[in-house]
């Protein structure tokens, strides 16, 4: 649903999203890699399980909310993709400890 | 006269009072301040609770136990009035004991507590505790941190959504036809022919009685109808966390998990601090405690914390009293709003419907605090 | 030269200054009071200096610059002289709270306690003045579907751009009122973006209030440039105007989008909703510090309470910027200059003969950058019924969920404000406190109880204003006084634990 413009030449960056590798680019947010990955829906509320995805990308609607390495409930928008990183759905609320 | 009551005051027990007096046929309006008074009825904790209450008053004891007894009454009468869901659940509560000091101080507390005179009564349910050691606090509580001394727990205690009693009272009175109406501070109550006369900025109301249930703002207005509610500063901080999937089922006396998933984590008492500004130093030290009961919970967001003021006499204890120079005027003034939300739906309307509260409440007289120094 | 702050440890425990927000009014206030010789931490969640404006402007390439004109190109010389300034600047950190210094911790010398998140670690900084220049976002947009994946917000298609050079590669539809709607259709028509359309729900009779301002809007700089870019994009995309009622549908996602105009209704297949209507301050830190606020009607949003150098009623705290009400980059620059010089003023850096002869020219520049924003306010004012929806089924509160039926059926309880309503229903305590659902959710109230909004108030709000965690907060500052009133004593090495004496709260 988003494609990247031909003069941009950031390097690559890859990720997993729910164990699919990925590719972004260097200084997108996570936010931004999933949505040039084609994926608009990240996220099931915590109240009825219906599918959310990011809406601002500035950090103030706190729907782009995504587990990163284990940790629950970060906002995908503020976080830089890196190397390697581990980027899943959030499914509901966090579970609590899950992240040690 | 408009009404046959005015209740004073909009908060929890100016509406479960009010609903009470409906039932019992009375015409009944509430008058209450703004969004933004001082309303300990938004900032309760939910705890319907009695075990570790009432050293120093087996009436008060006793009065929290028969009401957490009724709250089953009142959770059912209320759903099926409206069809909200007050989410009571009494599973037993832990008062979690963090060191052993603590758990030394609080064997000794309900041991004084349990051999005060006075704590049995016929159809009041009896006092019931267990100590549990560190061992059976974490087979019962597996969650919990390694370093928890123990835990008190007691049958009789449990928990409510506390903001959907407060919906739900307010939804029964209106389906009720009782008159509710906000932003009518009162600032004067008089008893003229015959009836009283309850006024404020261009309004004024009449009826034959009057229930001041204004919380901390019964204290200026008590005098008016010979009534005293004299109260100590108490303001506590409450934080609270993002959703949360269920990790725990019990009340504990100072942590708990609602059934939205967010978990409140209290509680402070701070006399001299009179704004409603969270604390930095206070907030820490409820985190920390919180993370040393529940470790789990370490990255847990918080996303509010606020901080209230509570209701609280001289001695802790309610004051229910009726006027001797205007009888028809009565007054309520106590915390823990939501443990007496049934008795004061369910008991205390009748007695002020009839005209007079009961013997056994005589010793909730503020004249208590009248008592002249000894010489 | 700037000192870049890597980790809540390279945080001074106090500054003379701490500015929050790197945008046009944080930088040049920031940079206005170190000339000064204030000592100033700047604070910002993003990555980069630039606030939403000027996103990314520094590694910015001529391809960029050229897509998104020259008011974006501008932010690249005020970051390069915050780069020159003796400032710290602390990038990716949160600051969650802001108030008055706390009774035991803050018995220095400074008024003001900043509470801030860095790398999860949250620390107390204390600061003899704050300015808040937390800029605006966009308003809420209600109306039915418009919380299914695939509709975002005109602003986030600019960071998309901006930031990571995405455009958007399907059928794209965008809706509302508002320059930045059509600026956005330009940019991305430029970038070759297939837009099906802009659905344009400025209502007709703004016309009405916004005519006696068209001189001297057509005089200012916007005219000229607002014209070129909406013929611009007249001539390459369907502008649907008059629209009355917008509804989304997918299944799943975004599909398509029905609008009504008077009687009739289009059905606008599409795989990307873009919407916008305008912005509003970005109030929560203000009002959680405390600060004083004011319905604004021009604007249909609560803006904080402040005179004319920024000050707001909570001393030491000034507010900059669209964060103070809707004014734009190049005035906000000026407000965040002239708070800047107002704090050296306050600290005795400059004299009061300085300060005045700034304050005239401050006058001006402020003047003439707020020329014609009149007309635009009035002009693009969003319409009633697309500020409070008709539908009941339609979500307010996105993150509870909350439909404008249920806030409907509370506020007919005769509920005295929105704080009541909040507690009844759970309508603003989601973790964006409020930051999407509160001028709904004020606005129905007052629709309901027939009252000005102004007269229904906003949201108690309280730090943290973003989320926190225990952990973090766990590790602020403990004081004995604190563990007694929350523990009842303090435990000692030795067997008597030290009691507190107070009342028994049985």
């Amino acid at each position: 649903m988003f494609r990247r413009l031909s003069d941009r030449n950031e390097t690559s960056v890859s990720f997993t999203f729910n164990g699919v590798p990925t590719m972004a680019r260097r200084g997108d947010s996570v936010a931004a890699a999933l949505l040039a990955a084609g994926h608009c829906g990240t996220r099931q509320t915590p109240v009825s399980g219906a599918a959310r995805g990011p809406y601002c990308m500035m950090g103030v609607c706190f729907e782009c909310l995504v587990k990163i390495d284990g940790w629950p409930n970060r906002q995908a928008c503020l976080t830089t993709v890196l190397e390697g990183m581990r980027v899943e759905t959030q499914d509901g609320a966090a579970v609590p400890g899950q992240k040690e | 006269m408009d009404y046959d009551v005015i209740v004073v005051g909009g908060g929890l027990v100016g509406v479960s009072i009010a609903w009470g007096l409906s039932k019992c046929g009375q015409r009944v309006a509430i008058v209450d301040e703004g969004d933004l008074a001082n309303r300990a009825a938004r900032a309760n904790f939910g705890l319907v609770w009695s075990s570790s209450k009432g050293l120093g008053s087996a009436a008060y004891s006793r009065w929290s136990r028969t009401s957490t007894a009724n709250w089953h009454q009142l959770a059912a009468e209320l759903k099926a009035e409206t069809g909200i869901d007050t989410g009571f659940v009494q599973s037993g509560g832990f008062s979690i004991r963090l060191t052993p000091t603590e758990l030394e101080r609080g064997i000794a507390s309900m041991a004084k507590l349990a051999g005060q005179p006075g704590m049995d009564a016929e159809g009041t349910p009896p006092l019931q505790y267990e100590i549990l050691d560190q061992a059976e606090t974490r087979r019962r509580l597996p969650l919990v941190g390694e370093t928890v001394a123990g835990a008190i727990f007691s049958p009789l205690d449990g928990h409510a959504n506390p903001l959907r009693l407060f919906a739900g009272f307010h939804k029964a009175l209106k389906q009720r036809g009782v008159h509710y109406f906000p932003h009518r501070k009162t600032t004067a109550i008089r008893h003229h022919a015959g009836a009283f006369e309850v006024t404020g900025e261009g309004w004024r109301l009449g009826a034959g009685k009057v229930v001041l249930a204004a919380g901390v703002g019964n204290t200026a207005l008590a005098p008016m109808l010979g009534l005293s509610v004299p109260l100590l500063p108490s303001r506590g901080q409450i934080i609270v966390t993002e959703r949360l999937k269920p990790f725990l089922s019990h009340a504990t006396g100072y942590l708990r998990q609602t059934d939205e998933g967010s978990v409140l984590i209290g509680e402070s008492k701070e006399a001299t601090i009179d704004h409603q500004r969270p604390r930095g130093p206070i907030t820490a030290v409820l985190a920390e405690r919180a993370l040393r009961t529940f470790p789990l919970l370490r990255n847990a967001k918080a996303v509010r914390i606020w901080a209230a003021f509570r209701v609280v006499t001289p001695d802790g204890y309610p004051i229910y009293e009726q006027s001797e120079r205007f009888p028809g005027a009565f007054a309520c003034a106590c915390h823990s709003g939501v443990t007496l939300a049934a008795n004061h739906a369910l008991v205390l309307p009748r007695q002020i419907s009839a005209g007079a509260l009961s013997e056994d409440l005589s010793v909730f007289h503020s004249r208590r605090f009248h008592v002249p120094a000894a010489v | 030269m700037i000192r870049n702050i890597q980790s809540a440890a390279d945080l001074a425990p106090a500054y003379d200054l701490v500015v929050v927000g790197a945008g046009p009014a944080g930088l040049s206030a920031a940079v206005e009071a170190s000339a000064h010789g204030l000592t100033v931490l700047l604070a910002d969640e993003n990555e980069a200096p630039g606030g939403q404006i000027y996103r990314s402007v520094e590694r910015a390439s001529d391809a960029d610059l050229a897509r998104m004109g020259p008011d974006y190109a501008a932010g690249r010389m005020l970051i390069e002289r915050f780069r020159r300034a003796d400032v710290s600047y602390a990038n990716r950190a949160t600051v969650w709270n802001v108030g008055p210094a706390d009774e035991e911790t803050g018995a220095g010398a400074h008024a003001i306690e900043v509470g801030i998140s860095l790398g999860g670690i949250a620390r107390p900084i204390a600061a003899h003045r704050v300015i808040l220049a937390t800029g605006a976002l966009e308003r809420p947009f209600p109306f039915p579907g418009w919380t299914m994946p695939g509709v975002m917000t005109a602003g986030a298609a600019q960071i998309l751009m901006k930031s990571s050079g995405l455009v958007p590669s399907g059928r794209t539809i965008l809706a509302g009122t508002g320059p930045l709607l059509y600026l956005l259709a330009s940019q991305l028509l430029r970038a070759g973006v297939s837009v099906t359309a802009v659905v344009d729900t400025t209502p007709v009779e703004n016309w009405r209030s916004a005519l006696p301002h068209l001189l001297r809007f057509a005089t200012s700089p916007y005219a000229l440039k607002g014209l070129k870019l909406l013929l611009e994009v007249q001539r390459r995309t369907r502008v649907i105007r008059g629209v009355t009622a917008l509804e989304a549908f997918g299944s799943g996602q975004f599909g398509a989008l029905r609008v009504h105009r008077s009687n009739k209704s289009l059905h606008i297949e599409g795989d990307l909703l873009l919407l916008h209507q305008g912005i509003a301050p970005n109030l929560n830190l203000s009002l959680a510090a405390g600060c004083d606020y004011v319905w604004d009607e021009r604007l249909a949003a609560f803006r904080p309470n402040v005179d004319g150098r920024g000050a707001s009623s909570v001393s030491g705290v000034s507010i900059a910027g669209d964060a103070a009400g809707i004014v734009g980059a190049v005035a906000s620059a000026h407000q965040g200059e002239f708070a800047g010089l107002s704090a050296a003023l306050d600290l005795n850096r400059i004299g009061q003969g300085v300060y005045e002869q700034r304050r005239a020219q401050h006058a001006q520049k402020l003047a003439r950058a707020l020329r014609g924003r009149t007309f635009i306010d009035h002009r693009f004012r969003p319409g009633k019924t697309f500020r409070v929806p008709e539908d009941d089924g339609t979500i307010i509160c996105r993150c509870e969920e909350i439909t404008a039926g249920k806030l409907r059926e509370v506020a007919a309880l005769g509920v005295p404000g929105p704080n009541q309503m909040k507690a009844f229903t759970r309508c603003g305590m989601g973790p964006c406190q409020g930051r999407l659902c509160g001028l709904t959710a004020v606005e129905l109230l007052a629709q309901c109880r027939g009252v000005p909004p102004g007269e229904v108030g906003y949201y108690r709000l309280r730090p943290p204003i973003k989320p926190v965690t225990l952990s973090e907060l766990a590790a602020l500052p403990h004081t004995e006084a604190a563990t007694i009133a929350v523990a009842g004593f303090v435990e000692r090495a030795h067997d008597a634990a030290q009691d507190a004496t107070y009342g028994s709260h049985q």
